[in-house]
């Protein structure tokens, strides 16, 4: 696996593990109340499962497996600027869901996480293509 | 395909369909007169989709084509494996059971299985994150 795929699982890894925490704890406060204050969790659940974990992972993966010339994957700047603007993304919304900051922080956030799926598009779309004779 | 991954995609294409079932319930519920425990099904239907089926599709396979563990080891402790199977599957079977059926009925149990069925995922979730963690690694 190439240093970026590790990068973009683990910390899909630890998305995981951060969203089914505050999934339980909003699901056991719903079973048995412990604090309203809890239900705050729901943003950041959201965003760490679908975009921290489901989407990291896929973007950790295809950068793994997709077809490489040769031993090359290509321009990889992209899919570098895409690990760290979306978790830059989700921070900035998964923050302004907790403090309560003001709207551009959301607004910006998903600014973020838009720019970094561009640019991971933008990475793998030469890599979509046939295998070719004797390239991995 | 190892055994524990066929277990995990079998189950994944059950919670699929019974997702998609759920889907339908919940677009006929404002067209015809169904029982109230109906009204608890929205987060039910989400999780059989994204749990059920998503995160059970994506943790079948990883076990399966993740890097190795180590030569004796390949794919890590199965033990953990099958445990995140159960885990998960229990604790979500739970969930789509106590979670509507406490809108509809004052028994205080239903509660304290919701909250059993939260620990069973939660742990799933370690289980599966303790098994894979030092099989991502670079080559
Ligand atoms: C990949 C896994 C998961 C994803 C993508 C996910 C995503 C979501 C989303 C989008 C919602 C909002 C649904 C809505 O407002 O109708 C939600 C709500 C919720 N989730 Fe999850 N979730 C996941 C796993 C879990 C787990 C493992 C638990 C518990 C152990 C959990 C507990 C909850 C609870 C309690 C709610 C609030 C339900 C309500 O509105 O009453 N989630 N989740």
């Amino acid at each position: 696996m190439p240093r970026l795929s590790v990068w973009f699982v683990r910390a899909a890894l630890i998305y995981l593990t951060l969203g089914f925490t505050f999934g339980g704890l909003m699901l056991a406060n719903k079973g048995v109340p412990i604090h309203p204050l809890i239900w705050r969790l729901l943003p950041s659940h959201i965003e760490f499962l679908l975009f921290g974990w489901t989407i990291q992972l896929a973007f950790g993966v295809a950068f793994w497996i997709l077809p490489r010339w040769q031993t090359q994957r290509g321009n990889v700047r992209p899919a570098w600027a895409a690990f760290l603007l979306l978790n830059g993304g989700i921070w900035l919304v998964v923050a302004g869901s907790w403090f309560n900051w003001p709207a551009w922080t959301l607004v910006s956030g998903r600014l973020l996480e838009t720019a970094a799926v561009a640019a991971f598009a933008w990475h793998a779309w030469p890599r979509v293509k046939p295998w070719v004779e004797g390239s991995p | 395909m190892p055994p524990i991954t066929r277990l995990f995609i079998k189950a994944s294409l059950l919670y699929l369909v019974a997702a998609f079932f759920v889907g339908v319930i919940l677009v006929l519920r404002p067209m015809y007169d169904l029982p109230a425990i109906t009204a608890g099904f929205s987060p039910i239907y989400f999780h059989l989709f994204m749990v059920g089926w998503v995160m059970q599709l994506i943790v079948g396979v990883a076990y399966w084509m993740f890097p190795k563990w180590s030569k004796t080891q390949p794919r890590g402790h199965d033990s953990l494996a099958l445990a995140t199977f159960w885990l998960l599957n229990a604790g979500l079977l739970l969930r789509v059971v106590a979670e509507p059926a406490q809108m509809v009925s004052a028994w205080t149990g239903w509660g304290w299985l919701i909250v059993a069925s939260a620990t069973l995922q939660w742990l799933a979730g370690l289980a599966f994150v303790a098994n894979t963690w030092p099989r991502v690694k670079e080559k």
